[in-house]
């Protein structure tokens, strides 16, 4: 659920018990500004409310339904969709709702946990390298260019088929930070290499101010929209890797994500058993998560980018 | 120098002058020419000694990973093959010394890695566990032409049409009906290549059954060369390369219409309008040439991306290239073969990233522009 308040930040909903007598005033000074900036920025909206709307019924199935019967053998096996099983079950037993549920909190929790890690390591380093510069650059950035080179799936799936225990939920997380932190270090160490010559820098730098505090007090705020952007982008990247790792099988096999739904679906050939409730939900669930966090992505660089505000 | 040419010399002596005037502009464009080409040959140099860098961190990276888990290979495989065959384990470990053995698995850790290097140097990737004593190269070879022939023209075909349908969406004179694609691709570039597979299965393959549901071929049919066998794998080639291209598409077609946009307030467009250029010409030459330059950037750092899409889709489909025999080699703990699918990989992505990076300066007009 920490998805709600990092994706959802930009539009801060309307207090509904805001003082009633400052109503008109926060009206005028917080809804309306935002709804006003909504308008000009369809694509921020749209990812939010793709997502949002894929968070309640998270939620709601997690409070209203028997979400445990996403083991395998817990219902009649291939039936289709009816009043019991909304979704339908697959040919080893599972309820396809209840997976459905669980799935989609799996695999966002396994995004959220690559996303997170490699954004705050890649940002570590990328003030590392531009703030410092010298040696320590050289070898970020040397680091970087190799990562962007090498495919990361593959050093995931050398790490995956050499852990002795199948890996668990979280350590897939951490894992595929592993290999996801070099997008947010090369973008970030971009901006702050151009922002350590801005003058107001210069100012603080030559006023005394330390290193760490330059980086916190005077960059950082002006780099949030990049970082939340390259969070947004890291943590579509990390369900990709997972979804990816899972389809070759290299999965959780006990845990329902959506990538292990995909991989019984291909392994069972549920195409040709015409079982064709088996493998859309988890294929229009993939596809709202990664449009949500495209458009959001969209919207964030229209925000921190206004060149691209020119339109056709 | 040109120019010079061209103009009829007056008399004898103008006509020296020109000539040596000639010859001076001829010495300096060489002269320009030959730091340029120094220049070009010193960035092929660098670029060239970072792919060799970038090869020998993969290698290290190979040969460490394993190393740091602390697991046996040929034990593990060896462990599930007696759990399948219900054997009793009781001469594994002697089984499992005399492969190690022969493997050169043994012997100190800073010799087996000389060993390693010494094997990758000649591109030897050793011998397949599953299948000894068939070598990982020969696997890989036999493997290796179908995923090149899918992932090489979907990549080439997706870029293409993805660039050009994108620098329309960007283009202000376009029809106006145009732009309706805008969300389409958008939402097919997030798509993830193998879903879309599996949609296409579903609607071409079982629903329309105009095209066959998986295979390189039909079963039965011998590999020849005729002319109905190549209609027949061009068939079954044909949804994974759909599947391939329509997400290519999306995705270039997106990046290339913002930077189409970004360009249109651009003083060379403007130049290039007021010039009264055609409009044409100033969609290709001026908008399409500068817009491309970061695509072409976009291509060398997605083309990682692009061949492990690629080779789930050869899962989905059960397409004999790597990524088949890859899903095969992780069912069968195979780690020999994975781990020369996985180095063969890093190379062809390292290699093609090398030959776009060179051929970058052919591309941008600065480039060129300072050799002239």
């Amino acid at each position: 659920m920490t998805a709600e308040g990092t994706t959802a930040r930009p539009v801060v909903a309307p207090e509904p018990d805001a003082p009633q007598g400052g109503w008109a005033d926060f009206y005028e000074n917080r809804v309306y500004p935002v709804l006003q900036y909504a308008k000009r920025n369809p694509p921020l909206i749209v990812g939010i409310a793709l997502l949002s709307s894929l968070l309640i019924f998270v939620a709601l199935g997690h409070l209203f339904y028997d979400h445990e019967l996403y083991r395998p053998l817990s219902v009649p096996t291939r039936e289709a969709p009816s009043w019991d099983y909304p979704f339908g079950t697959d040919t080893q037993g599972r309820d396809l709702f209840a997976v459905a549920i669980r799935g989609t909190t799996l695999t966002l929790r396994i995004g959220l946990i690559a996303g997170a890690v490699a954004v705050v390591v890649g940002t570590v380093f990328a003030f590392i390298a531009a703030y410092y510069r010298g040696w320590a650059d050289a070898v970020i950035r040397v680091l970087v260019d190799v990562g962007l080179t090498i495919p990361p799936l593959l050093i995931l799936i050398l790490i995956a088929i050499n852990t002795s225990e199948p890996l668990t939920v979280d350590q897939m997380g951490l894992a595929i930070s592993i290999v996801a932190w070099v997008f947010p270090a090369r973008t970030i160490r971009a901006q702050v290499l151009v922002l350590r010559e801005r003058s107001y820098v210069e100012i603080a730098r030559l006023s005394g101010t330390s290193g760490p505090a330059i980086i916190f007090k005077e960059m950082m705020p002006n780099l949030l929209p990049y970082i939340t952007a390259s969070f947004v982008t890291s943590v579509a990247a990390g369900i990709l890797a997972s979804i990816g790792l899972e389809a070759i099988g290299l999965g959780i096999f006990s845990a329902p994500t959506l990538g292990m739904t995909i991989y019984w679906n291909i392994q069972f050939s549920s195409i040709i058993l015409g079982m064709w409730w088996w493998w859309l939900p988890p294929i229009i669930t993939i596809i709202i998560v990664f449009v949500g966090l495209f458009m959001i992505s969209a919207g964030l660089d229209e925000w921190s980018n206004p060149r691209l505000r020119k339109s056709v | 120098m040109s120019t010079v040419a061209e103009t009829p010399p007056a008399s004898r002596d103008d006509e020296k002058q020109s000539g040596i005037r000639q010859r001076a502009d001829a010495l300096r464009e060489a002269g320009v020419m030959a730091v340029a080409l120094a220049v070009y040959r010193s960035y092929i140099f660098r670029r060239f000694v970072f792919l060799l860098f970038v090869i020998w961190i993969a290698a290290t990276v190979i040969f460490i990973i394993p190393r740091l888990s602390g697991q046996d290979p040929v034990k593990e495989k060896l462990l599930l093959e007696a759990q399948r065959g219900g054997a009793i384990q009781s001469g594994l470990d002697a089984v499992a010394k005399s492969y190690q053995a022969r493997l050169g698995l043994d012997q100190p850790l800073l010799t087996q890695y000389g060993n390693f290097m010494f094997d990758i140097v000649r591109f030897d990737l050793g011998p397949s566990i599953s299948f000894f004593p068939r070598s990982v190269n020969s696997i890989i070879a036999d493997s290796i032409v179908w995923s090149f022939g899918l992932i090489g023209t979907t990549v080439i075909l997706g870029f293409t049409i993805g660039t050009l349908a994108g620098a329309f969406l960007g283009w202000p004179k376009a029809p106006r009906g145009v732009g309706i694609l805008f969300m389409p691709f958008l939402t097919i570039s997030a798509i993830p290549q193998y879903l879309a597979g599996i949609i296409l299965v579903f609607i071409f393959a079982a629903q329309l059954e105009w095209l066959p549901l998986f295979g390189p071929y039909s079963p039965g049919t011998t590999p020849e060369w005729s002319f109905s066998f190549v209609v027949e794998v061009i068939r079954h080639a044909t949804l994974p390369a759909l599947a391939l291209v329509l997400s290519a598409i999306g995705f270039w077609a997106v990046g290339m219409r913002g930077m189409m946009i970004n360009n249109q307030g651009e003083d060379f467009m403007v130049q290039a309008e007021a010039k009264g250029l055609k409009g044409r010409r100033i969609f290709f030459r001026y908008g399409v040439r500068n817009a491309m330059l970061p695509q072409v950037t976009g291509l060398a750092l997605a083309l990682g991306t692009l061949l492990t899409g690629a080779l789930l889709i050869e899962r989905v489909f059960v397409y004999p290239g790597l990524g088949d025999i890859l899903f095969q080699a992780i069912r069968l703990s195979d780690f020999f073969v994975i781990r020369g699918i996985v180095f063969t990989i890093i190379v062809m992505v390292a290699v093609a990233t090398f030959l776009l990076d060179i051929l970058y300066p052919y591309l941008d007009p600065r480039v060129k522009y300072s050799r002239s």
